[in-house]
């Protein structure tokens, strides 16, 4: 399979997001691909939006399975969560769990005017009501197979595909 | 070597004490920790990490502040609290601490969080209890307060980031005090160079130097140029028969005031685990002063606490 060039994806969904952004909006990386596209719009985009971080480890469903993962990355929401317009970021789109853990949390700070959902990739899979508004590209994959984002020391992201000998229902976070 | 501490994985099973516990879970723990931290600033200071678990914090011997932060750390991760202060309830009628134990475990209790005056009793409990339940030692006898000595270390970290370039001085009764044993074997691990104990000889145990520390009688040669003053409280609960002339004469020469602490390094940090005796072993003076972070303590102990805790929840990953 031929992968997509994380860099364009990008371009394609920052070009999306712009037309969305109002003085109200917000918008939300979740780590930690999540943080580095975020960080990639936030370039391009030029403005003084406001922005914050999230690590929604402590609220996923699987985490007495798998722990917090901590890697030292506390979530950073600096602005007024209440009634504004958050665009959340991630770089692969599954299951949703990371979705619906990421909007418990947000939902923590304050009660949003509306959120919407922004990913690299789709890859299909979905288990709950949950799905992208603005998607760069659209990749089934089998269950057993999973997309990583990695991000080299110049900064630049890379998509690798790995297939495991499990399937595994939940997405992994991406390893640096 | 067989740690009661550690599970099969090797992953962090029980809390009992930091001594035998490697660098890596210690960093794990001061690392998530910095993820409860912001927690408490939040509209809805609350996680759902330990939802629908149950924490009992069984207490053998009084202790507000340990309590009070145990538990509304437990309750900031959503857990149902149960405190049980033993010293004033069944034990009294005579009751042996397994049944104690016991009978929490029929409640179905999930984590316990014990002090005790008699060391080693958290090892009892942890080794007794069944496979799903975790125990935290909230000080036991003279032995181990393990949280105290995370939450010290990771204040340290906080204001001074740079761990392998410290000259730390914990002062006071060292002979009596848990804490000391948990923050010196915390501050070794994590690669502290110097540590210094500075008490007079009646309060020190003997051969306190096999820990890795330096000692010192005499106050004002040991606080020369050190990066964190740490305070112990004079434990006059503990104290048997004339190890002290009074109180104002080792206020006299082991109190910290502000001229012996002007012998620090000039950005120095104070600590005390609380509660503070003031005039005994510390002046009124520098622990409201601005090199005193004895209340960030009490603030980063709950962070500290939550991690122990969400991590010990999840089979002891970080």
């Amino acid at each position: 399979m031929k992968l997509p060039d994380p860099e364009i994806l990008i371009q394609e969904i920052t070009q999306q997001i712009k037309p969305l952004i109002s003085p109200n909006t917000a918008l939300v990386g979740i780590y930690s691909g999540g943080v580095w596209v975020l960080e990639r719009i936030l370039n391009t985009l030029n403005t003084d939006i406001a922005y914050g971080k999230l690590d929604a480890a402590m609220y996923r469903d699987d985490y007495s399975k798998r722990g917090l993962k901590s890697k030292n990355q506390p979530s950073w929401i600096p602005f007024d969560v209440n009634d504004k317009e958050i665009i959340l970021i991630d770089d692969i789109f599954y299951t949703g769990r990371t979705t619906r853990a990421a909007m418990n949390e947000l939902f923590d700070y304050g009660r949003p005017a509306s959120i919407k959902l922004a990913v690299l990739i789709n890859r299909g899979g979905a288990q709950l009501p949950i799905a992208p508004q603005i998607t760069g590209a659209h990749i089934l994959l089998k269950s057993h197979q999973s997309f990583q984002l990695s991000q080299d020391t110049q900064g630049k992201l890379h998509l690798s595909l790995e297939n495991s000998s499990t399937p595994h229902d939940y997405e992994e976070s991406p390893h640096v | 070597m067989f740690n009661p501490q550690l599970n099969a994985e090797g992953k962090l099973k029980h809390l009992l004490s930091i001594e035998g516990l490697p660098k890596s879970i210690l960093n794990e723990i001061l690392n998530t920790a910095e993820s409860f931290v912001g927690i408490a600033e939040r509209e809805v200071k609350k996680v759902p990490l330990l939802r629908g678990k149950t924490v009992c914090n069984i207490f053998f011997e009084n202790s507000t502040r340990t309590r009070t932060t145990f538990e509304i750390a437990a309750k900031r991760l959503s857990a149902d609290v149960l405190n049980l202060n033993v010293s004033t309830s069944s034990q009294s009628k005579g009751e042996s601490i397994l049944d104690t134990v016991n009978n929490l475990i029929a409640m179905h209790a999930d984590m316990f969080v014990v002090r005790h005056y008699q060391s080693g009793a958290a090892h009892l409990i942890a080794q007794h209890v069944p496979d799903s339940i975790s125990v935290i030692n909230a000080g036991d006898g003279r032995h181990s307060h393990p949280t105290q000595g995370l939450l010290d270390v990771f204040t340290i970290r906080k204001f001074k980031p740079d761990m392998h370039n410290l000259r730390v001085a914990i002062v006071g009764d060292v002979l009596h005090s848990r804490v000391a044993r948990s923050e010196i074997h915390a501050l070794t691990t994590l690669g502290v160079p110097e540590v210094r104990v500075i008490a007079p000889k009646t309060l020190l145990p003997t051969n306190i130097e096999k820990l890795g520390v330096q000692v010192f009688h005499d106050m004002k040669a040991g606080l020369k140029d050190v990066d964190v003053v740490m305070m112990l409280r004079l434990q006059n609960e503990r104290m048997n028969g004339a190890m002290l002339p009074s109180s104002q004469e080792y206020f006299k020469t082991y109190g910290l005031t502000q001229e012996k602490l002007d012998l620090a390094k000039s950005d120095a940090i104070v600590m005390h685990p609380g509660p503070m005796n003031r005039g005994v072993e510390i002046d009124s003076a520098v622990a409201d002063g601005t090199q005193s972070v004895i209340l960030p303590q009490v603030t980063y102990g709950i962070a500290v606490r939550m991690a122990v805790m969400a991590i010990l929840a999840s089979g002891g990953q970080a």
